[in-house]
C-alpha cells in the first residue's frame, strides 16, 4: 500500500500536501480523446530500439511504448478544489547486455532516433554494472504472440463523461453528507487509462487499453463540546472499470447492518449513510481490549488479505531481492518445498488470478510479453505456490513464468508486482447472518482503516471503518477505537468459516507502492465475509 | 536545447513565454532533471537505469476562472500552443473562489543546493561506489541489498507581475541493509547530501555491517512502556507525522492534533518539552532547501515549535487572507535542534532501555492523538547499565510524537537523515525518551 496514506490526508482536507501519485503532464480533457499514435508507428519505433540495442550487443531487448492518462475531479464541502488532467508518453527500453539488466526511458520519444538512443543508453548502463553480476540473468523462455491486442471491457470510458457531469456527482454527495450533519466533507474520482503497446526480441507486438476508476469520500463530523472528531470513508472499491462503476443497480448491493457495494456502487446512498455513522461514532462505545472472534466484511479484508498473503508471496522478496526497502518474507522456499507448510486453517484457500473481469490486475498479458493466468498460492490450508516473473521462475525449477510483471509508467522499469489474491469462497452455503448468529463475543469490522506490517509480514495491526459488537449471535451496538493484533500464520490458522460465493466481492489498493525508485502498482482482493476466531484487539484511545 | 538550463537561459524562455499571455494574469512553472540508479540485492546488482524529463506549466486565469496546461517542447509553435491551451481551459473552468491572484515580485534568499560532484555522477561512477559497498559488505556470510540514487535538477517560474525565481538543485541519496547468510541479523544505514563528494559507501556500509552482526542472536523481551534511545533515522519517521499536521487550516477546522474545542487551536501552547525547538530554514548549510514555496512565496526561517510552545502553523495564501494572517508556506525542510550529547554518552547514562536504529511500516492510527504505530527493524539492542547487552527481538509500538516529546530525557547532536517512510530528508538529534509503548512482539528479522 501506498507508504503516504492520501486519503487520510485529504480527509483531513490538507490539499497542499495531498501526496497523490501523479504521472504526467497536466493537459485539457479533450485531449484524452485522441486515439493516441498509431499502432503501425508504435510497431516501426519499437523495431528500432530492438535493433539499435542488437547492433550494440543485447541479447535480449524489449520496449514498452506508453501513453498513460489521469484525470482526478477533487471537491470539499461545496468547492472544486482541483481538476487533474495528465498525460504522459514516453519510451522505456529494457535490455540484457552480458548477462546483465539495464533500463533507459525516454520522454515523448516520437521518433526512431529517440528510441534508439534510448536502447543504446540501456546497454550502456548494462554493460557498466555486469562487472556487478556474479552469474548472468536467466530468463524462462516466452514464445512470440505476433501483433496482438487486448482491451478492457468497459462500458463506459470515464474520460469520454464529461466533466460537468463528474463535478455535479461530487457536489451532489458533498450537499449529502452536510444536510445529513456531516462538519466536512471531501470527495475524488480517480480516473485511469493506460494505453500501452510493448515489444520484444521474442517476436511480440502486444497493444493493449487498461482502465481503472475510483470514487472516494471521507466524512468528518466533530463534537463541538469536547473537540473530538470523527471520520467514515466510503466503502466504495478501486475497480478495473469504466464510468460503469457509478450505475446504480440493486443487484449489487450488499444490505445489512450498512450496505455495502458490488460491482456497482451508489456514492450518494453511501454518503448518506456515511454521516450517520460518522455521528454516532462520536458516542459509540469504546472497545474493552481483549480476545475477540472477528468477522471480517470484504471491504475490510481485502487489506488483510493484501498484506498477510499477497507481499510475502512475492517471489522476489522470498529471494532478497527487496531486502533494503519493503523487505523479505517468513514464507521461506523450504516451507514450500516442505509441501505441509500450514498456512492457514483447512478452509484457506488463496488464489492468484490476472483474468478476473473488472478486477485492477485484469490484462491480457504482463509488461514482459506473457499471457496471464489464474494459479493457487495456498490450497486448503498449505502453501503451494508463489508469483513469479521471467527471470526468477527458473529458481522454482518451473520454465514459465506466471506473467505478473508490471510497470507504473514507461520511465519505470518493470519487475514482479502483486496479481490479484483473493480468498476463495466457502464451498457450503452460509449467510452472514448465520455466520454471526454463531458468534458469541465477536466484532464485525467494515471497511479499511489504518494498517501496518512487519517487514518479513509476521505481526500485523489493523483498524477499520465500522466496528460492531457482536453479543451471542447478535449485533448489540457500534464499537470505537479498535484495532487488531495478529500474526499471519496464526491469523490464517485461526479462519474457521468463510461465507460462500453469493457474498464474494473485491477491494483493493489503487496505489500499491514497491521497489526502488518506489513505484505504485493497482491491485484487487477478493473475498467473502469470513470468521477469525480468539483475535487480539486493542483499544487505541490516547490523551494528548 | 539541455535539458538544466541556466537561471539566464531559464529567464529568457519564461519571459517568451509571459509574452504570449492574454489572460488576466499568467504563471509559467519549469522544470528539468535527470536521475539516474543502480539497485542491487544478493550481493549483485538487479535493475538500474536513467530518466530524463522535462516540462512547461502555463496557469492562466480569468477572474476566478483558471486553467493550466503543460507541454515538454520548447519550439515557438509550441510555446503559443500550450498558452492558448491554458487560456481557452480557463474560460471554460468554473470560477474557482478560493483562487488568489498572482503575487508580486519577491525577495528570496540564498541558498547552494546544487554541486557539480554530484550533476557529473555517471553509471561507471554508480558502479564504483556500489562495487566499493559490495566488497565490504557483500562477504563472509553476508547478504547485501542497496539502492544508490542521484538526481540533477532546477525549477523555475515567472508570473506576469514580474516575479521570477530560480533554484538548480542536486541530490544523492544511498541506503543499504545487509543480512547474515542464516537470516538471523540485519543491519541498514541511509545517507543522503545534495554534495556527491560527501557520500562515502564504504563508510555507511560499515555502519550496517556492524548492526546486521551484531543483532544476530536477539532475545525475546516483555512487549511495555521502556526507555528508548532513538538513533536519528527512527525517530525521523515519528517526527515527520507532527510536521505533516502543521496546517492552520485543518487545526482551525477542529479536525487536527492542533485543534482545540470550540473552533481553537493551540498555536502559542506548549505542547512537548520546553527543551524542544523546531524550524526550517531554507539556507541550513547541511540540509539546504529551495528558498521559495511552489506558489512563489519566499521560504524564509520559521520557527514552528520554540521551547515546546507551537509558534507557527502553515497558512495558505487563501486561509490567511480568510484569518487576516500573513500566510506561511508549508516548510521545505525542517530541523529540529538537539543538544551535545554522543549517542555514546547517551547509552552510558542508562540504567535500563532500548536502543532502536529503525522504524517500519509507520501508520496514523488516531489523527486526534496522532497515535502512531509501526515497528522496530534491522537492529534493536537492550541497554543495560549503561552498556548495549544484547540484541532484542522486533517490537511493534502504538505511540504519539507528542506524548512522546513530552517524555523527553534527552537529546544529543542533529544530523541530517532522510527518512525511510518519505524519502523526505531533516536535520534530527538522537533522543532519549522514557516510557515509550511498546504493544507486542514480532518474529520478523
Amino acid at each position: 500500500m501506498k507508504r503516504r496514506d492520501f486519503i487520510q490526508l485529504s480527509g483531513l482536507g490538507i490539499g497542499g500536501m495531498m501526496m497523490v501519485p501523479v504521472l504526467g503532464h497536466a493537459t485539457s480533457p479533450e485531449s484524452f480523446l485522441d486515439s493516441g499514435i498509431d499502432v503501425a508507428v508504435k510497431k516501426r519505433l519499437a523495431d528500432a530500439a530492438l535493433n539499435a540495442a542488437k547492433s550494440k550487443g543485447a541479447t535480449y531487448t524489449d520496449v514498452r511504448i506508453g501513453r498513460y492518462l489521469n484525470q482526478f475531479v477533487i471537491t470539499r464541502e461545496d468547492k472544486v478544489q482541483n481538476i487533474v488532467n495528465t498525460e504522459s508518453y514516453g519510451v522505456g527500453v529494457r535490455v540484457i547486455a552480458d548477462g546483465c539488466w539495464g533500463f533507459a526511458a525516454i520522454v515523448d520519444a516520437k521518433t526512431e532516433k529517440d528510441t534508439a538512443k534510448a536502447a543504446e543508453e540501456a546497454v550502456a548502463i548494462a554493460k557498466a554494472n555486469a562487472r556487478l553480476m556474479k552469474s548472468p540473468v536467466i530468463l524462462a523462455p516466452q514464445k512470440g504472440f505476433g501483433e496482438v491486442s487486448w482491451k478492457a471491457p468497459i462500458k463506459r470510458n470515464a474520460f469520454e463523461v464529461p466533466i460537468q457531469e463528474k463535478v455535479d456527482l461530487l457536489l451532489g454527495v458533498n450537499d449529502a453528507a452536510m444536510k445529513n450533519g456531516a462538519n466536512y466533507v471531501n470527495s475524488i474520482l480517480f480516473m485511469v487509462n493506460e494505453q500501452k503497446y510493448f515489444a520484444s526480441t521474442d517476436g511480440s507486438y502486444i497493444d493493449q487499453d487498461i482502465h481503472r476508476m475510483w470514487p472516494i469520500f471521507a466524512v468528518t463530523c466533530i463534537d463541538p463540546k469536547t473537540g473530538k472528531f470523527e471520520t467514515r470513508q466510503s466503502l466504495s472499491a478501486p475497480v478495473g472499470m469504466g464510468y460503469d462503476y457509478l450505475q446504480v443497480n440493486p443487484a449489487d448491493k450488499v444490505t445489512g447492518i450498512t450496505t455495502r457495494y458490488n460491482k456497482g456502487y451508489d456514492m450518494l446512498e453511501d454518503v448518506v449513510a456515511a454521516a450517520h455513522q460518522a455521528k454516532e461514532k462520536l458516542s459509540a462505545k469504546s472497545v474493552e481490549a481483549g480476545k475477540y472472534d472477528l468477522v471480517l466484511d470484504p471491504s475490510h479484508l481485502w487489506l488483510t488479505i493484501h498484506e498477510s498473503v499477497g507481499h510475502p508471496l512475492e517471489l522476489d522478496r522470498v529471494l532478497g531481492y527487496e531486502a533494503n526497502f519493503a523487505g523479505t518474507s517468513f514464507a521461506t522456499l523450504d516451507k514450500l518445498k516442505s509441501g505441509n507448510f500450514n498456512y492457514g486453517s483447512p478452509e484457506v484457500t488463496l488464489f492468484a488470478d490476472k483474468t478476473q473481469e473488472g478486477s485492477l490486475g485484469a490484462v491480457g498479458w504482463d509488461d514482459e510479453g506473457v499471457r496471464t493466468k489464474r494459479w493457487d498460492l495456498v490450497k486448503d490450508g498449505t502453501l503451494v505456490n508463489y508469483q513469479a516473473i521471467r527471470d526468477q521462475v527458473h529458481i522454482l525449477g518451473e520454465n514459465e513464468s506466471h506473467g505478473c510483471c508490471y510497470a507504473d509508467s514507461w520511465s519505470s522499469v518493470q519487475f514482479q508486482r502483486m496479481p490479484n489474491v483473493s480468498l476463495a469462497p466457502g464451498k457450503d452455503p452460509l449467510s452472514v447472518k448465520e455466520m454471526i448468529k454463531d458468534v458469541k463475543k465477536g466484532i464485525y469490522i467494515i471497511g479499511d482503516g489504518s494498517f501496518s506490517i512487519d517487514q518479513q509480514r509476521y505481526n500485523f495491526q489493523f483498524g477499520g471503518q465500522l466496528f460492531y459488537e457482536i453479543k451471542d449471535g447478535e449485533i448489540t451496538g457500534m464499537l470505537k477505537d479498535v484495532a487488531y493484533q495478529s500474526n499471519t500464520q496464526e491469523f490464517w490458522n485461526s479462519c474457521v468459516k468463510v461465507c460462500d460465493e453469493k457474498d464474494f466481492r473485491l477491494g483493493g489498493s489503487f496505489f500499491d507502492g514497491k521497489g526502488q525508485p518506489s513505484q505504485s502498482s493497482a491491485v484487487s482482493h477478493g473475498s467473502s465475509t469470513a470468521r477469525f476466531n480468539g483475535v487480539n484487539v486493542i483499544n487505541t484511545a490516547r490523551k494528548i | 536545447m539541455s535539458v538544466i538550463l541556466t537561471e539566464a537561459e531559464a529567464k529568457a524562455l519564461l519571459e517568451k513565454v509571459i509574452k504570449l499571455s492574454r489572460a488576466d494574469e499568467c504563471v509559467v512553472n519549469l522544470q528539468g532533471e535527470i536521475r539516474g540508479n543502480i539497485r542491487y540485492a544478493r550481493n549483485e546488482v538487479s535493475t538500474s537505469g536513467n530518466l530524463t524529463n522535462k516540462n512547461l506549466a502555463v496557469q492562466s486565469a480569468f477572474g476566478k476562472k483558471v486553467g493550466v496546461a503543460t507541454i515538454d517542447e520548447f519550439d515557438d509553435a509550441s510555446l503559443e500552443k500550450v498558452v492558448r491551451r491554458a487560456e481557452e481551459l480557463a474560460r471554460l473552468a468554473p470560477e474557482n473562489p478560493e483562487h488568489m491572484g498572482v503575487l508580486e515580485p519577491q525577495q528570496y534568499g540564498k541558498s547552494k543546493g546544487y554541486f557539480e560532484s554530484t550533476a557529473n555522477v555517471t553509471p561507471e561512477v554508480r558502479a564504483e561506489a556500489v562495487a566499493k559497498s559490495l566488497a565490504l559488505a557483500g562477504q563472509d556470510q553476508l547478504t547485501s541489498a542497496g539502492f544508490l540514487e542521484n538526481r540533477t535538477g532546477f525549477s523555475a517560474m515567472m508570473n506576469s507581475k514580474g516575479l521570477f525565481a530560480y533554484y538548480p538543485s542536486t541530490g544523492v541519496n544511498f541506503s543499504l541493509t545487509v543480512r547474515t547468510d542464516d537470516g538471523t541479523g540485519s543491519g541498514y544505514v541511509i545517507r543522503g547530501y545534495n554534495d556527491f563528494s560527501k557520500l562515502d559507501t564504504v563508510a555507511a556500509s560499515r555502519i550496517a555491517v556492524q548492526k546486521a552482526r551484531g543483532s544476530v542472536g536477539a532475545k525475546a523481551l516483555e512487549p511495555g512502556k521502556y526507555t528508548v534511545i532513538l538513533e536519528p533515522t527512527a525517530a525521523s519517521v515519528l517526527l515527520e507525522n507532527l510536521y505533516f499536521d502543521l496546517d492552520a487550516r485543518s487545526a482551525d477546522e477542529g479536525r487536527s492534533s492542533f485543534s482545540k474545542p470550540g473552533g481553537k487551536t493551540r498555536l502559542g501552547e506548549k505542547i512537548v518539552d520546553e527543551r524542544v525547538n523546531i524550524y526550517s530554514d531554507p539556507s541550513h548549510p547541511e540540509l539546504p532547501s529551495a528558498p521559495w514555496s511552489g506558489d512563489g512565496l519566499p521560504q524564509n526561517r520559521v520557527s514552528w515549535i520554540e521551547k515546546g510552545v507551537v509558534k507557527n502553523l502553515a497558512y495558505s495564501r487563501y486561509w490567511a487572507q480568510q484569518k487576516g494572517v500573513k500566510p506561511v508556506p508549508f516548510p521545505g525542510n525542517m530541523i529540529m535542534e538537539g543538544g551535545t550529547a554522543t549517542l555514546d554518552e547517551m547509552i552510558r547514562s542508562t540504567k535500563k532501555g532500548i536502543l532502536v536504529t529503525k522504524l517500519w511500516y509507520i501508520r496514523q492510527v488516531d489523527p486526534q492523538t496522532l497515535l502512531l504505530t509501526g515497528l522496530t527493524r534491522d537492529g534493536t539492542f537492550y541497554i543495560e547499565d549503561g552498556k548495549i547487552k544484547h540484541p532484542v527481538k522486533n517490537f511493534r509500538f502504538n505511540e504519539s510524537p507528542i506524548i512522546m516529546l513530552n517524555n523527553l530525557e534527552t537529546l544529543g547532536k542533529p544530523e541530517r537523515v532522510v527518512s525511510t517512510e518519505s524519502d523526505q530528508s531533516y536535520m534530527v538529534p538522537p533522543m532519549k525518551i522514557r516510557e515509550f509503548t511498546f504493544s507486542s512482539l514480532s518474529d520478523a528479522v
